[in-house]
């Protein structure tokens, strides 16, 4: 007998999971949205543009976050190199967004303003149909697809596993990172597209369109997760445990790691492209910096902050590693990188499990005390 | 059976997936038509200059059960490695059945095939549960979107179920495999293999660290699988050789020493001397 695959979904998560959810969501749809518009700035109870801007960056890290605890907590495949799919996805939705600004920019042309100054007289061939809204959001997932399958397909095939993945993949979006910054590649240099004016025609500024981005980041995010649940528990989620912990096995009795391992890979980098793309409109910026080593490197921080093969260890990381980082970097500045290396040695040493482990760990300690 | 000839045509680089580009195992069907399941010819295998394999001879009988002895490095664990498709062989020819080429084949095709392997320590998936290995290991479309899409069926829990009283883990479904005994762990594996539903068994020291009750429990359940299957049996207990019965081959720095029922084998004054005479 065949299951429907609605009554498998709902299965991904369990009940306590569920509630949390539906909470997070109306947070996000209702709550937050009312007490924005609803109450003056000065009240206790406003939640600012600063705020919301602010939690909208880091619901679209944790939607990273969890594409890559996918590839790593649980296909056990360390990728440093996560920074370049979310920069695609954003540079593929910004391209639409520098469409958006029209005559509107500082010399009024059809062309976007970086193209005027390097004295280019049409678009470029990559930037035909980047006004059109669907194809974008086409390419948002499509372009990390490809990358991701291209490299993933001859890496796997390689057999390269472990730190020479994870070196590779630095390389991978290191090299990404200079080709961006030059003028020539037609992405606007290591000014990157800033500037936007409208996305869909509403200006991008305004309160009710930072809130629908809001929303639709935090709907994003949760359906991720449930998706991400329902993988993880399906029998394919199964295979690629299997897969992390003794390969050997998993090919002699059938299965071939490649195409499980390049499906989670891809997988994982367009759900990376997705949070770009929804990161590029509410942030107002996207730049090479994006694709730095060490911007993918925080990524792997993150997860192992939350809790490797958690799927909401990660989203836990995310949140406190980055409201840390807005708190220090305008508190002390030049400590945030000191405090995240000892954060990251602190983790590694002493919370192999993450903040989710050591929260395990604690309720076992309560239990076995009640006794 | 002529149509089950090889289809590959050109030679295949070591780790390549041509054929199941979308996991498709396109490899024929096992021909046991002459009464031969496995047939090695001239195999030598080196590594660095050492000959692990030496014009390596063997052949299988389907149905037979064939235990394979020889001191350590006799080259017991390269001859499973070429079978398998882990190691391939700088010369030499390996056939499974008439028709099927191992040499050129990937791993996984392999197991489709119908060949299943425990490994010398017992390879299981420690995270998982017992039921969920045997899940894993259980004959199937093994491709990534079947995966995601299964839902076991009630007679693929049956199955799982006789498997696990057969392995005596019954009571053990729902354990992480990673806490059972070393014992505990051997059946498991071999468990798996049999979920597999391999024509030939390639069992690598399957009784190392069981108790003498479970070794001999383990004889008995080879000797009710051979006949069925072909089972190829690496040990190094000679008690438990016996128990099996059947032929004995012997292994000395990569090709056969000595043929025969046990008694022969271990008269043989070679082997005496392999054994002994260092």
């Amino acid at each position: 007998m065949r299951k429907p695959l609605t009554i498998r979904i709902l299965s991904a998560l369990d009940k306590k999971s569920w509630i949390a959810l539906g909470i997070f969501l109306a947070l996000a749809l209702v709550v937050i949205p009312v007490l924005h518009l609803n109450f003056p700035e000065d009240s206790a109870l406003h939640v600012s543009t600063y705020a919301i801007t602010l939690i909208g960056k880091i619901m679209c890290y944790a939607l990273v976050a969890v594409a890559m605890d996918l590839i790593w907590g649980y296909g056990g495949i360390l990728s440093l190199g996560h920074g370049l799919f979310f920069a695609l996805g954003g540079y593929a939705f910004g391209m639409y967004l520098m469409r958006q600004i029209g005559r509107d920019g500082s010399y009024g042309a059809d062309l976007p303003d970086f193209m005027v100054f390097l004295d280019w007289k049409e678009l470029p061939w990559f930037w035909v149909g980047s006004d059109s809204f669907g194809w974008v959001a086409f390419l948002v997932m499509a372009v990390p697809a490809v990358v991701a399958f291209v490299f993933g397909y001859f890496a796997f095939r390689s057999r390269i596993k472990g730190v020479y993945f994870s070196i590779i993949t630095q390389a991978l979006t290191y090299a990404a990172m200079l080709l961006f910054f030059r003028n020539e590649t037609g992405f606007g240099g290591n000014n990157g597209f800033t500037d936007f004016k409208r996305v869909l025609g509403y200006s991008i500024t305004s309160s009710e369109t930072r809130l629908v981005l809001f929303g639709l980041t935090a709907i994003t995010l949760a359906a991720t997760l449930v998706f991400a649940a329902w993988l993880v528990k399906s029998k394919f989620g199964r295979v690629l445990t299997a897969i992390r912990d003794a390969e050997s096995r998993i090919m002699f009795i059938g299965y071939n790691p490649l195409w499980y391992k390049l499906t989670i890979w891809v997988i994982s980098a367009v759900l990376c492209g997705i949070a770009g793309a929804l990161y590029v409109p509410q942030v107002g910026i996207i730049n090479p910096s994006e694709m730095s080593p060490a911007n993918s490197i925080e990524i792997a921080i993150w997860v192992a902050v939350g809790g490797r093969g958690t799927l909401i260890g990660p989203i836990i990381g995310a949140f406190v590693v980055n409201l840390a980082k807005s708190w220090f970097t305008v508190s002390f500045p030049e400590y945030w990188l000191f405090f995240l290396g000892l954060l990251f040695i602190v983790v590694t040493l002493m919370l192999p499990q993450g903040l989710v482990g050591l929260w395990k760990k604690l309720m076992a300690k309560k239990g076995d005390a009640a006794c | 059976m002529l149509n089950t000839v090889n289809i590959f045509e050109d030679d295949r680089p070591e780790g390549s997936d041509g054929a199941d580009q979308m996991g498709h195992f396109v490899t024929g069907e096992l021909d046991l038509s002459h009464g031969v399941a496995l047939y090695l010819e001239d195999i030598t295998v080196s590594f660095d200059g050492f000959k692990a394999l030496n014009n390596l001879n063997l052949e299988i009988n389907a149905g037979e059960l064939r235990c394979i002895i020889g001191p350590n490095g006799a080259g017991k664990t390269t001859m499973m490695d070429v079978i398998t498709g882990k190691t391939r062989p700088d010369s030499g020819k390996a056939f499974f059945g008439q028709s099927i080429d191992l040499t050129r084949l990937t791993e996984p095709e392999i197991a489709h095939v119908g060949i299943g392997r425990k490994f010398q320590t017992p390879t299981i998936f420690e995270q998982h549960t017992v039921f969920e290995n045997l899940e894993l290991a259980m004959k199937t479309d093994k491709r990534v979107w079947k995966s995601l899409m299964a839902w076991l069926a009630g007679d693929e829990r049956d199955k799982i179920a006789e498997t696990l009283r057969l392995i005596r883990l019954d009571g053990e479904a729902d354990r992480q495999a990673g806490l059972l005994s070393h014992g505990q762990k051997q059946w498991l594996e071999i468990g798996m293999l049999l979920m597999q539903e391999p024509k030939l068994l390639l069992l690598d020291e399957p009784v190392a660290g069981m108790t003498d009750d479970e070794t001999m429990r383990t004889a008995e359940l080879f000797v009710s699988l051979a006949g069925k299957h072909s089972l190829v049996v690496v040990e190094h207990d000679m008690a438990f050789v016996e128990k099996l019965g059947g032929l004995v081959t012997v292994l000395h720095e990569g090709s056969v020493l000595a043929e025969g029922d046990l008694a022969t084998v271990q008269n043989d004054q070679r082997v005496i001397e392999v054994y002994l005479g260092r």
